[in-house]
């Protein structure tokens, strides 16, 4: 049916729906009950636990909020989030609040309380024991500091800063 | 012996009116007034593309000069249309072709625009001069190179949020090597490189030039280089900004600005980074519009530059505003008339912008002339909407979304009946509303009764019952368009105010309650509607009862369309048939 993938999108999953059909009385209380779920359930991001897989929330509502496409592909800022091996939660950082890489790693060093060191183009970050990676936009595993910035921010997808140790065919490989 | 105003007298005092409004009432009072208005009628407009038939059309109005045309239904922009729904465009630019050789501008809306079109277009008007599609689809960059080759007297080519099959950068190329009578070119919706050599030769050879909209492909440098060329400029879009900074650059840029003294309008601007925004301060005093919507600049940059803004009407710009920088506009942009504030982060877990109601209140009051406004804000409170009612009276567009759906006052918990009833009662000039939040049926009683001037209504996930429906088609006397998602309202209302949806021009309406079975009754009252159902399976399969998926009605002379794809049924006018893809009158 021509209908069932539209604009990518599976539009029977992704639709809100209020309740099937003939179940007049039970919406209403949804309704009701999704209100009130709404108004405890949404608060504010002043902490950053995440986990890998967090389930599916109001985003997945078809068209909503009304904003063209268009806006929502170029501009959101881009927020990435960032791992440690080791640590105990995630991150998330706008990567256009920095302008080149030692902006960058500053932040990291001082968010994680690590010391990152230097890039070099031979031999990548030697010392420290912590490797910053990203996964760009084809899924691939990379080096901070290859790329020049630009190309690294706006293909960046989320970073992880390896512990030396579990890092060492990353190093062997330059 | 009749009082007769003789045609040519009549066909003189035609001549100073343009509004379309009055041009219809003026051919409604008699046969021969009718007769001399559709023989003077220049500029066409059709908001509804399946309201009557090209043919009538180009019948009626042999003298047309331009033609406006609306295709799909609004909610199409929020991905709510399938594709394929419909709005073709060819079937009235082959029409044109035939009847009225001497259109000279063609402006087209949400419609499916194919390179043959287009080709039609360049071949068929010899006086061809503008072309504006706004959010179109369908064509690539030849049909684009046919319009840039052939139309010698072409002074308009915009492509406004289009998606373009785009085949590289060639179509510039195509405009004629002898200057060019181009005032305005705006591409920006484009994603490949045009030849920076290229752009800065045709801006050379079009002396009359006045607005140019790059697509983010343009440089920086490309940008210096075509300003230089381009001086008098009133109303720019520019490429992207994100590229490093160097110092050289960065005073060339400002130099370049500082000398397009009649620059109006300023948009683009893609990823412009704060130390960019310096080289802009010298146009500013002077602009009257800004688009920053694509600008992730955050505060307190912006201050710096809004502050020298003190001639804007128009400001559209994302909510790394917040409140604090919509305290400077309310400051320094006393001339205001248009604010448009756009999400930065449109998934809802991401949600944490300092842009609160008081934004909008406090613009309100520092803003006398602000008329229209379009907001978008998490949550918002009754107390912000009557402050805002109260100040602003003269408001004609008010659209404002709560992104939280069935959001309350967030201070109160109650529904935001009572804000939104001081805005309709207040805003007696009001045009526009569209109504987000939590809202009970009593939010619609006071629209229904207030809201008099109201033509375009937009509601999603609102009220309790049928009522609000039956409030909404009771009252509202000035309502054109109405478009609701979301709601739970269902047969009762729509079927009691059938009569009321002929004075409209459409209802859309999306996961509500009405059934198949209201659908064909209303289809059988009501000849001169159209109900299209939009439905993943044929309504049939299901019980009369069960609700339809999406529903979009609208008034139309021209009977049901041929064209509707799979998943479009038009009720047939007699019940028993049922529905069919190709309604038979």
């Amino acid at each position: 049916m021509a209908y069932e993938k539209v604009n990518e999108l599976n539009l029977k999953d992704t639709e809100l729906c209020l309740g099937l059909p003939g179940r007049t009385e039970e919406i209403k209380e949804e309704q009701e009950v999704s209100c009130v779920k709404s108004n405890n359930k949404r608060q504010f991001e002043d902490t950053r636990e995440e986990e890998e897989s967090t389930p599916p929330t109001k985003t997945q509502i078809v068209g909503w909020p009304p904003v063209r496409s268009s806006r929502k592909n170029n501009n959101s800022v881009s927020y990435v989030k960032v791992s440690m091996d080791g640590a105990p939660y995630l991150r998330k950082i706008d990567l256009k609040t920095y302008k080149n890489y030692p902006e960058l790693l500053k932040a990291l060093e001082n968010m994680f309380k690590v010391t990152i060191g230097e890039y070099c183009e031979r031999e990548g970050y030697k010392g420290s024991g912590f490797v910053p990676t990203y996964e760009d936009k084809d899924g691939d595993w990379m080096l901070v500091g290859d790329v020049p910035w630009d190309m690294f921010s706006s293909s960046c997808k989320r970073l992880r800063i390896m512990k030396g140790s579990d890092a060492p065919a990353l190093d062997s490989s330059l | 012996m009749g009082l007769r105003l003789p045609s040519k007298v009549l066909e003189h005092i035609l001549s100073f009116i343009d509004s379309n409004e009055d041009r219809n009432s003026v051919s409604l009072v008699c046969k021969s007034w009718f007769e001399t208005e559709r023989k003077t009628r220049k500029r066409v407009f059709v908001g509804n593309c399946y309201a009557v038939s090209p043919a009538a059309v180009a019948k009626r109005f042999p003298e047309m000069r331009s033609l406006t045309l609306k295709g799909k239904p609004h909610f199409a922009d929020y991905n709510l249309v399938p594709d394929g729904w419909g709005g073709y465009a060819w079937p009235w630019i082959e029409a044109m072709a035939a009847k009225c050789p001497s259109l000279e501008e063609i402006r087209l809306k949400r419609m499916v625009v194919t390179d043959e079109c287009l080709e039609k277009i360049a071949a068929s008007f010899k006086d061809f001069e503008v072309l504006v599609l706004t959010s179109c689809e369908g064509f690539s960059t030849d049909g684009i190179a046919a319009i840039a080759a052939t139309c010698r007297n072409l002074r308009v080519l915009e492509l406004r949020e289009c998606i373009v099959e785009d085949l590289g950068g060639d179509w510039l190329s195509y405009f004629p090597e002898t200057s060019t009578s181009l005032v305005s070119l705006d591409f920006s919706c484009l994603d490949s490189e045009v030849k920076i050599s290229d752009l800065e030769r045709l801006v050379s050879r079009s002396p009359n030039l006045k607005s140019l909209k790059l697509n983010p492909a343009v440089t920086l440098d490309g940008l210096v280089s075509l300003l230089r060329r381009a001086p008098q400029l009133t109303e720019l879009g520019t490429g992207s900004f994100a590229f490093q900074l160097k110092p050289e650059a960065f005073s060339k840029l400002s130099e370049a600005f500082s000398n397009c003294k009649q620059l109006q309008s300023l948009s683009g601007l893609w990823d412009v980074l704060p130390e960019y925004l310096p080289a802009l301060y010298s146009v500013c005093p002077g602009l009257t519009s800004l688009n920053l919507s694509y600008a992730t600049v955050r505060m307190p940059d912006l201050v710096e530059l809004l502050r020298r803004c003190s001639k804007l009407q128009k400001l559209w710009v994302m909510d790394l505003i917040e409140d604090k920088g919509l305290e400077a506009v309310a400051s320094y942009c006393k001339e205001l008339r248009e604010l448009r504030v756009f999400p930065s982060a449109p998934d809802l877990d991401e949600a944490n912008i300092p842009l609160t109601e008081q934004g909008l209140v406090v613009v309100s009051k520092g803003c006398r002339k602000l008329e229209s406004v379009l907001y978008f804000c998490v949550q918002f409170t009754n107390a912000a909407l009557l402050t805002i009612a109260r100040k602003r009276p003269n408001l004609k567009c008010f659209r404002l979304c709560v992104i939280e759906p069935f959001a309350p006052d967030y201070k109160t918990n109650e529904p935001l009946d009572k804000g939104f009833k001081a805005i309709a009662e207040g805003c007696k000039d009001l045009r526009r509303l569209s109504v987000s939040g939590l809202l009970s049926d009593k939010a619609f009683k006071y629209i229904g009764k207030h809201a008099k001037k109201v033509r375009m209504l937009s509601i999603a996930f609102a009220g309790d019952s049928d009522l609000m429906l039956h409030h909404l088609l009771s009252g509202c006397e000035s309502l054109k368009k109405l478009e609701i998602r979301d709601c739970p309202f269902g047969d009762t209302a729509l079927l009691e105010h059938a009569a009321k949806l002929e004075t409209m021009r459409s209802l859309w309406m999306s996961s509500c309650f009405v059934s198949f079975g209201a659908c064909k009754i209303l289809s059988k009252k009501m000849p001169r509607l159209n109900v299209e159902v939009i439905d993943e399976h044929p309504p049939e399969t299901r019980p009369e009862s069960s609700p339809v998926e999406r529903i979009y009605i609208y008034r139309t002379v021209a009977g049901p369309r041929m064209d509707t794809p799979e998943f479009v049924w038009t009720i047939h006018k007699n019940p028993e048939i049922g529905v069919s893809h190709l309604a038979i009158k």
